[in-house]
């Protein structure tokens, strides 16, 4: 392919990257440098149907032409990556000489929002991202190994939690697991428990949102490796059987290995997704036990105080954090793709 | 035949035009954003009788409203003309500034209003309010008067009254309370502070002073009664507690007027609907000044749209909420402001609070700040995994943070 050829072949792909990637990168990386001009305070006498009283309220015509000018805000650099809704390095700093032990150093972490929704967040990675692989491939070779008329069926009902929007099938758990819901107090009954709340224990909400999140995810993999199945060169199956493999030696020795590339692509993928965990939070109510850099984002622009800085601050760690999980995953396929000569 | 047809067409749209006529605008743009509630469903429905003709009226009444109504007044000409508000959420369209004053229009076509339901600000009508709002005691007459309990008028006599509830056996958990994580419970906080006798801020500074006596008193007692509530509490917010409420869980709770009328609808168990009763909000460790803060809710005109829009949608929201609106099916929703409001049996408890001199929820632009980070850090507390100076801390220095990347300090 000249030249020519490869640049128009790529010019389509090459804007969308740049309108949808590069551009809002570029504007969350400068929003985060930037923190809104300082405001001018007057006292105005602000009636309302309860009253009159003297208050402070914002002075609009004393900064409107500063806001012209510089419409990004005031510069400050790194100020607000170090402060203590961020890496807080102050207040770590802190913690680490007046800690009583380590584990008192960590749980005086946890106070700190950053590092208490990093705390969830990595647990529920690292939880979920190998069951996800695990069920998928329990699934896939499940489903395989069922008659051909069920087969198509089966599919689709193995992808149903995936099709169900993420926010709407938390939501149904979230009464479900209520202490009046169905499986709340089925829960109940089986422990014989009355005041046994999944909603009310840290441990059990993290637990109920990582077991939605391999509900959710598994059909994800379960998908991929179904098709990677049907790959799965007969012959060297067929010479296992007669070397006297049995099923589960077969799995391991021929089906896994020929779906090692599948699973590098799985893992890939919900390192990433599970890095962002974000609906389950919210459908769940689960902000009081575990939060996640995805849901600070979203506390700080949704509500009316719209921290825009904090926000964008928030959004280039996430990036930072998904680089460094893939870094591992990314450098194992540059090598399988680059074999050294 | 086609005649006909063509008749009834031309005769109904005239109808149909008399009636948006009837508002006396002929053409111009409306669109409202605004919160859900009943009585705010009605105001919105008032507005649309306004449409028809060169008059369009669009509605988005959300619970969401205060995350979308700033980004969708910023734009020029702005998308939403006019946003119902209350004395909280007034103050993030102002510190945008993206609401303009009323006072040519209130002269022009404001008549009817009276001049306390005009929000000023040094003198600048900025904001018109049509009703008032405010928590206060729920409770359920069956319940106390079995076990010879008085409704309580502070929240120690609540703590007393719910232990003897649930030593009777009559229910586990009759505490009802939004305390769910973030806005509600802050909200309660800021009650219960304001309750103890607490001032939020350095008196005429953006400088936060809650870790004090009154906020340490103010938790401890939150705290207190959460241990007679569902404990899933802080997953409950004002549509959780009432779903308690109308299953019959729930015996007494503090809980805003504005969402009496649907516990005692045709829809709940009569026995817990034709129980339920109101009286004015409790105090606390004291005091002579209700844990409660008063609210109005009130309607502001945009400020980016054109002068013509502005008046189409300030003659659409004063139709909304002319007196002639009140009738035995809207005037229990509310604590109406309007002119020729008769209070119904549902408006005691809110009539309560403003006699007792219950303060306002403070209009500060920096008072949404100290709320929000409340909501986010007094949880460990109400989980028991810190002590309550430690949340308080917390809690300020998470606003002290927030504030200063606002210019505020």
């Amino acid at each position: 392919m000249n030249h020519k050829t490869f640049f128009w072949f790529f010019f389509p792909t090459a804007l969308a990257m740049i309108l949808f990637i590069a551009l809002p990168l570029t504007s969350i990386v400068s929003q985060s440098f930037h923190a809104p001009h300082e405001e001018v305070l007057l006292v105005a006498e602000i009636c309302d149907p309860f009253g009159c009283e003297t208050e402070s309220t914002i002075d609009h015509q004393a900064t409107e032409q500063l806001k012209q000018d510089k419409p990004l805000g005031r510069w400050v650099g790194f100020e607000i990556y170090a402060d203590r809704q961020h890496l807080a390095f102050k207040e770590v700093a802190q913690f680490w000489q007046s800690r009583p032990s380590f584990t008192g150093f960590i749980s005086s972490l946890n106070n700190l929002p950053f590092y208490r929704a990093m705390g969830f967040t990595l647990t529920y990675v690292i939880v979920v991202t190998p069951l996800v692989i695990l069920f998928g491939l329990i699934i896939a070779l499940a489903v395989n190994s069922l008659h051909r008329h069920l087969k198509g069926l089966m599919v689709f009902f193995s992808l149903l939690p995936m099709i169900v929007t993420p926010l709407v099938g938390s939501l149904i758990l979230f009464w479900m697991i209520d202490a009046r819901g169905i499986i709340g107090s089925g829960l109940q009954e089986i422990f014989s428990d009355p005041n046994l709340s999944l909603k009310a224990s840290t441990g059990l909400t993290w637990i109920t949102l990582i077991v939605y999140g391999v509900w959710h995810s598994a059909p994800f993999a379960f998908i991929v490796f179904y098709a990677g199945l049907q790959t799965v060169p007969k012959e060297t199956l067929e010479s296992a059987m007669i070397d006297g493999a049995t099923r589960f030696q077969q799995v391991i020795h021929v089906v896994v290995p020929h779906l090692a590339p599948l699973v590098a692509f799985v893992a890939l993928i919900q390192l990433m997704d599970n890095f962002r965990v974000f609906e389950p939070i919210v459908g769940f109510s689960a902000e009081a036990h575990a939060t996640s850099l995805s849901w600070i984002i979203w506390n700080d622009i949704g509500q009316e105080i719209r921290l825009l800085s904090s926000a964008a601050t928030t959004s280039v760690l996430t990036i930072i954090g998904v680089v460094i999980l893939l870094t591992p995953v990314l450098i194992r396929t540059w090598r399988e793709f680059n074999p050294e000569k | 035949m086609f005649l006909r047809k063509i008749a009834t067409v031309v005769a109904l749209t005239t109808l149909a035009s008399s009636v948006w006529a009837g508002c006396g605008i002929s053409e111009g743009r409306v669109s409202i954003v605004g919160n859900e509630f009943p009585a705010i469903q009605t105001v919105g429905a008032g507005a649309m009788e306004c449409a028809g003709g060169g008059v369009t009226v669009e509605k988005n009444l959300t619970a969401d409203h205060q995350k979308i109504n700033v980004p969708g007044m910023q734009g020029n000409p702005a998308e939403f003309t006019t946003a119902i508000v209350a004395n909280s959420s007034i103050v993030a369209l102002m510190n945008n500034d993206v609401i303009r004053p009323l006072d040519d229009l209130v002269a022009k076509h404001g008549q009817g209003l009276k001049k306390s339901q005009l929000i000023t600000v040094n003198g600048n009508i900025m904001g018109v309010a049509f009703m008032a709002n405010a928590q206060h005691l729920v409770f359920r007459t069956d319940i106390l008067d079995q076990l010879g309990i008085a409704p309580p008028t502070t929240y120690e006599e609540m703590l007393v009254a719910a232990a003897n509830i649930r030593a009777s056996g009559l229910m586990d958990n009759p505490v009802g309370g939004a305390y769910k994580a973030g806005w509600n419970l802050a909200e309660e906080f800021v009650n219960m502070y304001i309750g103890q006798g607490g001032q939020f801020f350095e008196p005429g500074s953006a400088k936060i002073a809650v870790n004090n006596q009154h906020g340490v008193d103010a938790l401890h007692m939150m705290r207190a009664l959460s241990n007679f509530m569902n404990p899933d509490f802080l997953t409950h917010d004002s549509n959780a507690t009432s779903a308690e409420w109308k299953a019959g869980n729930v015996a007494i709770m503090n809980m805003w007027g504005s969402r009496v009328g649907p516990l005692k609808s045709d829809e709940v168990d009569p026995a817990v609907a034709n129980n339920t009763d109101i009286a004015g909000p409790m105090t606390v460790g004291g005091g002579s000044t209700p844990a409660s803060t008063l609210w109005w809710d009130g309607w502001t005109v945009s400020k980016n749209i054109s002068d013509a829009d502005a008046e189409a949608t300030f003659i659409a929201m004063m139709h909304a909420i002319r007196p002639e609106m009140l009738n035995d099916e809207t005037s229990p929703l509310a604590v109406w402001l309007i002119d020729g409001y008769q209070p119904t049996d549902a408006a005691k408890g809110v009539f309560a609070a403003a006699a007792m001199g219950t303060t306002p929820y403070p209009m500060l632009p920096y008072a949404g700040l100290m709320h929000s980070a409340a909501g986010a850090e007094l949880v460990d507390f109400m989980q028991g995994k810190e002590t309550a100076s430690q949340a308080l801390a917390d809690l300020e220095a998470a606003y002290t943070t927030a504030a200063k990347e606002k210019g505020y300090l």
